[in-house]
């Protein structure tokens, strides 16, 4: 018998060499990297006409906010959005595989694109990737057979609901979507729910802030409200003048003498 | 075989940041009012300073239930000096104090991160850092807690005195007038609180001077 090992052609997806290597640094005390996560409150329901989608816009690595005004609700198809929490870079990066999926799918079909089929492209990549791809989503959009609004999260597996909230602040929102959430509400009804989970979310939950992002997707047209709505009360601290920074000033001079101006 | 980790841990971070600033004939001591635990806030107004002595004030960020155990070692020990040598504790002597606290837990230690500020002997701003098991400098200013890492290069540019290796020695104090320093700080903890999630909801604020001590409160982000 042969010990000798066939050369396998190489394969697409992962390769898991390192993580041996990060476990024995991992173990010598070596602190990993960390991702910028979108902490994250993202949230959809469905209203009388259409979808409503809504999302905060902090991005944090860590405990730093990375971001105070990055954009979570990703354009799919004209009439298709996908709000994204995780790992931004993953949902940065499916949303746009996807969306470009789509847009040769709708060259070779000739018709609009459905929400199952960006539903279908987004839980089989993020299945056939086990989960390393950190990416939760809320899809919605309207399409010929109605609205729809789906949840996918990261290991692939998605669901199908009237409202929907995903992220660190999720449970924030939802609580606001559980006591005031019914069906057939009107478009400034629904408007004002959606800025309303968002803005639990931001205020309770520290991964989440700044920010309301809402769209709303009807029959015929997708559109952002014309205020963008801003989390209320922001206090940003003003005062008169600019503080002076001066160049150099941790190196010590023979004559070291401080200087100020005003 | 590999060693056995703990999978319960005795300490919690509640977050937030402390500051401390000492000028010539006052000392600008402030805290933000948050409490919160992993991603969710515990309380908006929590106190984090205490008033040790009439010329002492402790700012603690960390684990709040080991400050609040060390605020009450500390009020207990200065009403046994009180009792003994008929007089309030001097900022320098409470400085030693908290360091002597702090190092007697050095194999389970208080987590807590501590700037004590205050006026000393003579009447000028005394501002003392910490670490958690007590080794402690007198300085010009200070900051601890979450958003320290923000804050410190801030103070570091525009209060930073000349090397202390320099002789004369020069004094740590800043020359900046009362309301300039509180404005300093105010715009500190407000940049603070854009970019660290565990700073914000309020500002409290104590000066102490020559007169007394002053209380002031300012809003921040609450998101």
């Amino acid at each position: 018998m042969s010990k000798a090992e066939i050369e396998m052609p190489p394969k697409g997806g992962f390769s898991f060499d390192l993580c041996k290597r990060n476990e024995m640094l991992a173990a010598k005390g070596l602190k990993q990297p960390s991702f910028l996560k979108t902490g994250t409150t993202i949230v959809g329901l469905i209203f009388k006409d259409g979808v409503i989608l809504g999302a905060d816009t902090r991005a944090t690595a860590g405990p730093i906010v990375a971001d105070k005004n990055c954009e979570k609700i990703h354009y799919m198809a004209p009439n298709i959005y996908c709000c994204g929490a995780g790992t931004a870079a993953d949902t940065e990066a499916v949303t746009d595989m996807v969306s470009s999926q789509l847009k040769l799918h709708r060259y070779h079909a000739g018709r609009e694109s459905r929400v199952v089929t960006a539903l279908s492209l987004l839980k089989s990549h993020l299945f056939s990737y086990q989960g390393h791809v950190s990416a939760a989503l809320v899809l919605g959009g309207v399409d010929v057979t109605g609205p729809h609004l789906h949840t996918i999260y990261p290991h692939g597996s998605t669901d199908t609901l009237p409202y929907a909230t995903m992220g660190s602040g999720s449970l924030a929102a939802m609580a606001v979507f559980e006591s005031k959430y019914r069906e057939g509400l009107s478009r400034d009804e629904g408007v004002k729910l959606v800025a309303e989970a968002i803005c639990s979310g931001i205020f309770n939950d520290l991964g989440s802030g700044s920010n309301v992002d809402i769209c709303v997707i009807t029959a015929g047209k997708s559109r952002v409200p014309k205020k963008p709505f801003v989390a209320k009360p922001s206090y940003l601290y003003q005062r008169e003048g600019l503080f002076i920074f001066k160049k150099d000033r941790g190196v010590a001079d023979k004559d070291c003498t401080i200087e100020r101006d005003g | 075989m590999t060693k056995q980790q703990a999978n319960w841990s005795p300490y919690d971070n509640n977050g937030g940041t402390c500051v401390a600033v000492a000028g010539t004939d006052y000392c600008v001591i402030a805290a933000d009012t948050r409490m919160s635990s992993g991603y969710n806030i515990l309380t908006r107004d929590y106190s984090k300073i205490i008033q040790l002595a009439d010329k002492s004030v402790l700012a603690s960020s960390g684990f709040q239930a080991d400050v609040r155990a060390l605020q009450k070692v500390l009020a207990a020990k200065h009403l046994q000096y009180q009792h003994q040598h008929n007089k309030q504790m001097s900022c320098p002597a409470m400085a030693q104090l908290l360091s002597n606290t702090l190092y007697y837990k050095r194999f389970f230690p208080y987590y807590a991160f501590n700037v004590l500020g205050g006026l000393d002997h003579e009447g000028k701003g005394c501002v003392f850092t910490y670490d958690a098991v007590g080794s402690y400098e007198r300085v010009g200013y200070s900051s601890q807690g979450s958003g320290s890492t923000l804050i410190t290069p801030f103070l570091d540019n525009q209060l930073k005195s000349p090397s202390p290796l320099l002789l004369p020695a020069r004094d740590a104090v800043t020359p900046l007038s009362e309301s300039e320093a509180i404005d300093l700080v105010k715009t500190c903890f407000a940049s603070a609180t854009e970019r660290d999630i565990y700073t914000g909801d309020k500002l409290e604020i104590l000066v102490l001077n020559a007169s007394g001590i002053r209380r002031e409160y300012m809003e921040l982000r609450k998101d």
